[in-house]
């Protein structure tokens, strides 16, 4: 640990060589959240990216295997925020495939179209937040119009704006809202009005392209070694999406497209995630009109356990793979649990691809990573 | 009809018959500093609730709308606020540049208030240099944000610095190039002639496309200059913090954010003088008797109209385009900008000996 004055010394003092090093959080406008990145500088150009972890740790693998497979899927909205709906997914998921518990048909689809509403929400914010760090503080508001309007359907679904808590193993909590149809169809109507408004200000802008193109260049290779998942991945052109490539819940019957972009950069990254946007809008409409009457919740025993042995599932959310891996001894908690975070992979890469740009290049690179701090920290 | 001519004239004449010339003149100078004082604090409060405003409107929501009727009084509560808070001044600064960086920089916002003239006639000091002053002037300001940033002692003041001071030292270049292609027009660089030499049409019009093109570039530059998005690099607020003032607090941030509205209303107020007549009514050619319908309108109102459009144009920026980086806001200058206004120059000066304009 440093003493006090050794932190002050290493504040004001230039390193070797007259390097710069600046620390970069955990308290910064542009690390969203407690990220602290020890950017070593010389001049304006980057010559090392150290991120240091840790700030909003609070356990929660080791919290969840005191809770029962009831209670644990709630402590994981709180991992990535931004998509808890999905989180809560994987973990349902994974509790049905332990326990083979029969999923009904309308729960199965309610799901998928919660979980395409919270990737268009998570983009839409990444949106705002990334043209806020290139310095545009317009198009935050722009996105978080059509933003409010999801959060409100899920305020009349599930009771909550952000921390969902909706799903349960076996299918859903409650029945949906009866209005939650017309409310997603109006959305669906404005979003493919309005999409365009800020895609006119911020996609066809000289200066974001300019500040977005061939900066933060990821290859095919490097995404793949890193363990990048999601929109960086697939707009370094890997296919990773497990909605395609291991569909769960009501994926594998609706038609929609892997986006995927080659260029690597981080404009690949922002048009990759603007075209998954349009993408959820086309599975939300396949499956909006088609909700089977009946369940909502398949037949669950009162206390759920898990058979002896080792379960793996994994989804797609807005951020890219999150696997859950639980080690059961079968009772009625976890014996070991671990969560394969996007994030953590996604920052891994940060280093690689900013080292040798500008200042400027790096909030662009970092932006467009889409990090949520929790996420990585767990 | 009650000017601003004929409101100053009446108290110069009250004046000389009470006192002695020396006296009256003392006297004038001390209400002329109470005058400026108090538009510089009003032109702080109207034009951050302004933007404010604008802000509000072009990004879909309301802006300030509780304190006083419309959010009004939001700006003057905001400073209340400044006012009452500590300065701060952190331990490993230089104390003594460090307090006096904010004075500097508002001392040369003030200094620029000079040769301004604000109505037909009412002008402070109507310097016969009048726009190389404001050229040398204004490049001063550099010098009390270098002074912040390096005094601060902090890396991120110290990057801001940095980039301000190239920034500055580089559209001071463009915009002097735009100013000068008015003054190769008049053949003067009094403010008093280059607005009189508008009198019939304003040098946008007059000029053709080289004055069009060095309206553009002077914009630009002045943008630039004032480190407003996309140009506040110096400040980048999500790379920076807050760059240059990221220790500042209290008051002494006040006069920086201070002194950054009074330099737009100035360049803005240069802009209009030099490109869109200044005081001077809307005339075209010889409508007489439209000349005449426009001369009705108070001198003063048409410099303001026309100053506040300009910054109206300028917050728009702000608030419709990402920021530059600093290579690329560089390239720009450099690489373009220029170019384009040394070939400007040289075609605006053909223009003015063939006497091709109107």
């Amino acid at each position: 640990m440093y003493t006090e004055t050794e932190i002050i010394k290493d504040n004001t003092d230039l390193g070797p060589d007259g390097e710069l090093v600046v620390n970069m959080g955990p308290q910064h406008p542009a690390t969203h959240g407690v990220l602290h990145l020890v950017v070593t500088l010389n001049g304006e150009t980057i010559k090392k990216i150290e991120p240091h972890l840790g700030y909003i740790h609070r356990s929660i693998e080791k919290m969840c295997e005191s809770l029962t497979y009831r209670q644990f899927i709630y402590v994981t909205s709180r991992m990535d925020y931004l998509s808890s709906h999905i989180n809560n997914t994987a973990c349902a998921l994974l509790v049905e495939k332990g326990m083979q518990i029969e999923v009904p048909e309308r729960a199965k689809v309610v799901r998928t179209i919660l979980n395409e509403l919270t990737r268009i929400a998570s983009h839409e914010l990444w949106i705002g937040a990334m043209a806020m760090d290139l310095g545009a503080f317009t198009p935050f508001f722009y996105a978080f119009r059509e933003r409010e309007m999801i959060t409100d359907i899920m305020e009349d679904t599930c009771g909550a704006r952000l921390t969902m808590n909706y799903i349960v193993p076996g299918g859903l909590m409650y029945d949906i809202h009866p209005d939650f149809q017309t409310k997603v169809k109006a959305f669906v109507k404005q979003f493919k009005e309005k999409v365009t408004e800020y895609e006119d200000l911020v996609t066809g802008n000289v200066i974001f392209q300019s500040r977005t193109k061939g900066v933060g260049v990821l290859t095919a290779e490097d995404a793949i070694s890193y363990g990048c998942t999601g929109p960086v991945a697939r707009a370094s052109g890997v296919r990773c999406d497990i909605r395609k490539i291991d569909p769960y819940d009501a994926y594998d019957r609706v038609e929609f497209d892997e986006v995927i972009e080659t260029a690597g950069d981080s404009f690949a990254r922002y048009m990759v995630r603007v075209k998954e946007m349009n993408q959820s809008i086309r599975i939300i409409e396949q499956l909006i009109d088609q909700i089977p009457e009946g369940d909502f919740v398949g037949k669950t025993k009162n206390v759920l356990k898990l058979a002896k042995g080792e379960f793996y599932q994994r989804v797609e959310t807005a951020r890219g793979e999150l696997g859950v891996y639980i080690v059961s001894e079968g009772a009625t908690t976890p014996h070991r649990i671990k969560f394969r975070s996007p994030g953590f992979s996604n920052l891994s890469v940060l280093d690689h691809i900013a080292k040798g740009s500008k200042i400027g290049d790096l909030m662009a690179t970092m932006g467009t990573l889409d990090l949520v701090i929790p996420d990585i920290d767990r | 009809m009650l000017s601003l001519e004929s409101i100053t004239k009446t108290i110069q004449d009250w004046l000389l018959t009470k006192f002695s010339p020396q006296i009256a003149l003392t006297l004038e100078c001390v209400i002329v500093i109470l005058l400026a004082i108090t538009l510089f604090a009003m032109l702080g409060l109207v034009l951050v609730l302004l933007e404010r405003k604008v802000a509000a409107r072009i990004q879909i929501r309301l802006g300030p709308n509780r304190v006083g009727p419309g959010g009004i009084f939001q700006t003057a509560a905001d400073t209340l606020k400044l006012i009452m808070k500590e300065g701060l001044t952190p331990d490993s600064a230089d104390k003594f540049l460090f307090n006096l960086a904010p004075f500097v920089v508002m001392m040369v916002a003030m200094l620029l208030l000079a040769p301004i003239a604000f109505a037909k006639n009412f002008q402070i000091w109507d310097i016969n240099i009048g726009v190389l002053y404001i050229s040398s002037v204004s490049s001063l300001s550099v010098i009390g944000i270098l002074m912040a940033g390096w005094a601060s002692n902090n890396k991120y003041s110290l990057l801001g610095a940095m980039r301000s001071g190239a920034q500055i030292v580089s559209y001071e270049l463009s915009a002097g190039f735009a100013v000068l292609t008015i003054v190769v027009l008049t053949g003067s660089l009094q403010i008093s002639e280059i607005v009189a030499a508008q009198e019939n049409g304003w040098w946008l019009f007059k000029g053709h496309i080289p004055v069009i093109i060095a309206f553009v570039l002077y914009i630009i530059a002045v943008t630039a200059e004032t480190n407003r998005a996309p140009f506040d690099l110096a400040e980048a607020e999500s790379e920076l913090t807050a760059g240059f003032h990221t220790e500042y607090s209290g008051m002494k941030f006040a006069l920086f954010f201070l002194a950054e509205y009074i330099n737009i209303f100035i360049v803005c107020a240069i802009g209009a003088t030099l490109f869109l007549g200044g005081w001077m009514p809307l005339h075209i050619g010889h409508w007489e008797s439209f000349n005449h319908i426009m001369d009705y309108i108070p001198s003063s109102i048409w410099f303001m109209g026309k100053t506040f459009f300009l910054i109206f144009v300028i917050m728009w920026f702000r608030w419709t385009f990402p920021r530059l980086r600093v290579d690329q806001l560089l390239n720009l200058e450099w690489k373009y900008l220029l170019p384009i206004s040394l070939f400007n120059l040289l075609l605006v000066t053909v223009i003015a000996i063939m006497g091709w304009y109107f």
